[in-house]
């Protein structure tokens, strides 16, 4: 932090960090989280499964708890209860007439309270503040290679099926008429979702995941109407907010989670705002006819 | 281009539904309801609404679980049928998200994804399908344009072009007619009498009655089973008529003479 004020030289501010591990390590995993949960998020606004995803965020604290007090990997655990909320928000769906977001809300807010109250009986060193807030700054070597891993499964799954889960999101029926099987695809979609909550609980937290699944998407979204380009500048305003987010809490000491979120969500305004087509601030009032 | 069967397999069984029963949580919507269709022929589904028109088509294409009754598409189960694209089906309402950011082209293209390789990359025979589709809805200049950008007849001939796009055998069209002007009416009655000349089998629900004698060959009257079915100049008389639509009160105002 002292760096800032001794010297204004730009290129410093973003060179000097560096020579610190720990903020190469920060920049990678956030960036490379960035890039996963932004190409997620394309996915995630278009087949409105906002809610969806903050269930899954919230619904894996109980298994990284667990996990931590079995010694497995965190990862591992939160995969499971991440995919077992949704499990279970679908079986109760269909067995009950409680509507399906109502379901939604009940079921992770449920879990959620599960890894809070097993988090203060199962005595071990996990720092609840990590889990709920994120800690890139603080990450370990094997959360590296975990997030690495989750990272390369996920990208794998949606390039893979790139254009079947785009279909998938816009019109499922379409795809089962032509012989795509869509269960496969939603469980596919789901499993991308968890796995990137996971890494995305990394560097912002269970709290903020959320954001990491939606805000980049919606802001490329206001910017294009193509798919493909929608998918390019999700994930390059995502990369580039966790890499500012990043910076900006070692300049000024601020809390890295809130600040990458924040960058996010300033840019989500900046589109919002100022977008070609879809922003609210028309440069040119002419009309084309 | 393996879709462009000769008139000499006519009498091939493109749709054969033999007593589908189809129910909504215990609610009877179709009962009985029997079909046979060969290669080579345009079938109308006439009915009020809430006849089973729709539910139907989507117990043909397994979209809705028939308590009973078999169906075959092709000769195979439908599953089957609709990996083999066989089948192209759109329905009365899409149902789609229509601010999703694609382009008429993209969608037209996605009809082609079940006959490419897994990773749905175009290829020159595609290129050319989905462009022939544009072009016989007359959506060709449109191509570019989001979805979003449409006016809703636009928006039906694109799902429209994406089933001709399949090049299937089968076309199931719930309600093809409803809101588009005179003029696409005109196009979708030429290329549908084009398709049957191809050997293909076409069953269109409509509530245009002038449709179905114009061009059907075939016409089922429903409601919630089939009450005849037969060939349109046989079955498409005053009493059948007033029988599908409630009866004995024939309609006040375009009534008896509008139908004979
Ligand atoms: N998803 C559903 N759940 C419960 N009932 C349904 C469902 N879909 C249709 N129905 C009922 O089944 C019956 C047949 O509906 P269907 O949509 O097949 O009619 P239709 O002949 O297509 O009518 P329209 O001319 O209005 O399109 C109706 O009574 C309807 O209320
Ligand atoms: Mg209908």
């Amino acid at each position: 932090m002292h760096v800032f004020f001794i010297t204004f030289d730009p290129l410093s501010l973003l060179i000097d960090p560096l020579s610190h591990e720990f903020m190469r390590r920060a920049l990678m995993v956030s960036a490379l989280v960035g890039g996963v949960c932004g190409l997620l998020s394309c996915y995630m606004t278009l087949k409105g499964w906002a809610l969806m995803g903050d269930a899954v965020s919230h619904s894996v604290m109980p298994g990284v708890v667990i996990a931590y007090a079995l010694g497995l990997p965190f990862s591992f655990g939160a995969f499971v209860f991440g995919v077992g909320s949704v499990a279970l928000i679908g079986f109760i769906k269909q067995k009950s007439r409680v509507k399906e977001d109502t379901v939604i809300g009940l079921v992770f807010t449920g879990f959620f309270a599960l890894g809070l109250v097993l988090v203060s009986k199962i005595k071990s060193n996990i720092d609840l503040m990590h889990i709920l807030f994120g800690s890139p700054l603080g990450i370990s070597n094997s959360d590296v290679k975990q997030t690495l891993l989750i990272s390369f499964i996920v990208v794998f799954i949606l390039l893979i099926f790139r254009r079947d889960l785009m279909l998938y999101c816009f019109d499922a029926t379409h795809a089962r008429s032509i012989g795509i099987n869509t269960g496969i695809l939603h469980y596919l979609l789901l499993s991308a979702l968890s796995l990137s909550a996971v890494a995305g609980l990394q560097t912002v937290g269970i709290i903020l995941v959320v954001a990491m699944l939606v805000t980049p998407g919606a802001t490329a979204y206001l910017l294009t109407d193509r798919f493909s380009n929608m998918t390019f500048l999700a994930v390059v305003s995502s990369v580039l907010s966790s890499v500012i987010g990043v910076y900006v809490s070692y300049w000024s000491d601020i809390e890295t989670g809130g600040s990458i979120v924040l960058v996010q969500t300033l840019f989500f305004l900046l589109a919002f705002l100022f977008a070609p087509r879809y922003g609210i601030i028309k440069f040119n009032n002419s009309i084309d006819l | 281009m393996n879709s462009f069967t000769n008139q000499n397999s006519t009498g091939f069984l493109r749709i054969e539904a033999e007593q589908i029963c189809v129910d909504y949580n215990g609610t009877l919507a179709l009962y009985d309801a029997s079909l046979r269709l060969s290669s080579g022929c345009i079938c109308g589904l006439v009915g009020m609404n809430g006849a089973g028109k729709s539910t139907f088509f989507k117990a043909l294409m397994g979209f809705v679980l028939p308590s009973r009754g078999k169906i075959r598409i092709n000769g195979l189960p439908v599953s089957r049928a609709q990996k083999e694209q066989a089948v192209a089906y759109v329905p009365q309402n899409e149902g789609i998200d229509s601010s999703f950011p694609v382009s008429v082209w993209d969608v037209v293209m996605m009809g082609r994804y079940g006959s490419m390789n897994f990773l749905r990359v175009p290829r020159q025979s595609d290129v050319k399908a989905v462009w022939h589709a544009l072009e016989r809805v007359e959506l060709l200049e449109l191509r570019n344009k989001p979805i979003c950008a449409l006016s809703g007849g636009q928006r039906k001939r694109t799902f429209l072009a994406r089933a001709i796009a399949q090049r299937s055998n089968v076309l199931l069209l719930d309600e093809p007619f409803a809101g588009v002007d005179v003029r696409t009416e005109k196009l979708m009655a030429d290329l549908f009498i084009q398709f049957r000349k191809e050997g293909r089998t076409i069953l269109i629900s409509t509530h245009d009655l002038n449709h179905v004698r114009d061009f059907c060959d075939l016409v089922v009257l429903i409601n919630k089973t089939v009450l005849a079915y037969g060939n349109t100049s046989e079955v498409f008389t005053k009493e059948n008529l007033s029988m599908t639509f409630g009866g004995d009160q024939p309609d006040p105002i375009s009534g008896s003479e509008s139908i004979d």
